[in-house]
């Protein structure tokens, strides 16, 4: 049912669950897991060392761009129906929560609460992530009959969380990018140093806001174009009207808005 | 942050990035990846 040719020796850059029987690759998130609760303990220095690679080439651009659960998110959020703004403060601490989200549930309870043969439990796999619920654990339960009877408490928990995601991502623009998802917590630490970047032309900038007013990850664009909320979806240098922004890769500009830059005018 | 400073940087993670996953790749880990990707992860979908 599931695909297992070679491709699956390698990790996809977004959440993607690889007991989706679309999955072509393994989940990076799922990978790393898998890693820290084997008995015998070492560093895992393959998905680590690829969490890494694709953290510092493109940062949170995969979030925009390459993630099929962020795509979800964003389908869902078109629905019209009324939005939520998050109060500004309660946003801001939230957003903390996907750190704790990486630190306890992907590495710290995997690597350190054994049972007693030794081996660790995949704790945001198993008990949080809906990812897996929706790519891999909808689909085999609707294909497969046999695996229904096995069906219990800990799926109906993880459908209850798939449920709430869904419907809170139709009010919040990406609740689960912002708040919960590890992988995006990972890959924010390399905003700052990743070679696909968004880069702000000061002299061409009139400081209007616009940008920050079309980012809906809450992100000032203008005064911090690499944040580590950014997922570098494009829309504010879509919005720019002077054309001050755009997407740069190892220090070439690779993507502008294609309009014109104006000149800065200083008045005396 | 200077230009040149960052630069250095996304050089040098990088660089230990490529030689984490070779490493990794050498000793078997990709194997392990790919051992646990080919089967249905029960925890994953709501069953383990």
């Amino acid at each position: 049912m599931l695909y297992g040719g070679p491709l699956k020796h390698f990790c996809v850059p977004g959440m993607n669950c690889y007991s989706c029987p679309g999955a072509l690759g393994a989940c990076p998130v799922g990978a790393l897991q898998n890693a820290l609760t084997a008995r015998r303990r070492r560093f895992p220095f393959y998905v680590f060392g690829y969490l890494l690679a694709a953290g510092v080439i493109a940062g949170r651009f995969i979030c925009g761009w390459l993630c099929l659960f962020g795509l979800v998110q964003e389908l869902l959020y078109k629905i019209p129906v009324p939005k939520i703004r998050i109060p500004e403060k309660i946003d801001r601490k939230l957003r903390y929560l996907k750190y704790a989200v990486l630190v306890v549930l992907v590495i710290g309870l995997p690597l350190f609460w054994r049972s007693p043969y030794g081996s660790g439990t995949p704790f945001f796999c198993k008990f949080l992530c809906p990812v897996g619920t929706l790519e891999g654990g909808v689909p085999l339960v609707l294909l497969n009959r046999a695996l229904r009877p096995a069906l219990g408490w800990l799926f109906r928990w993880k459908m209850l969380l798939l449920l709430l995601c869904v419907l809170s991502s139709m009010v919040i623009y990406r609740p689960f990018c912002k708040y919960i998802c590890p992988l995006g917590a990972f890959y924010s630490l390399f905003q700052k140093i990743s070679v696909v970047r968004i880069e702000v032309n000061t002299d061409a900038c009139i400081r209007c806001g616009t940008c920050a007013g079309a980012c809906a990850m809450n992100v000032r664009p203008d005064q911090a174009p690499n944040s580590t909320e950014c997922i570098r979806c494009g829309e504010c240098i879509r919005a720019c009207p002077a054309g001050a922004l755009s997407f740069s890769c190892a220090g070439k500009e690779i993507l502008g808005s294609g309009k014109k830059q104006r000149k800065k005018v200083t008045v005396k | 942050m200077k230009e040149k400073q960052r630069k250095t940087g996304t050089m040098l993670v990088l660089a230990a990035a490529l030689g984490m996953c070779i490493f990794g790749a050498v000793n078997g880990e990709a194997e392990e990846v790919f051992l646990k990707a080919v089967k249905i992860c029960m925890e994953c979908i709501g069953l383990g």
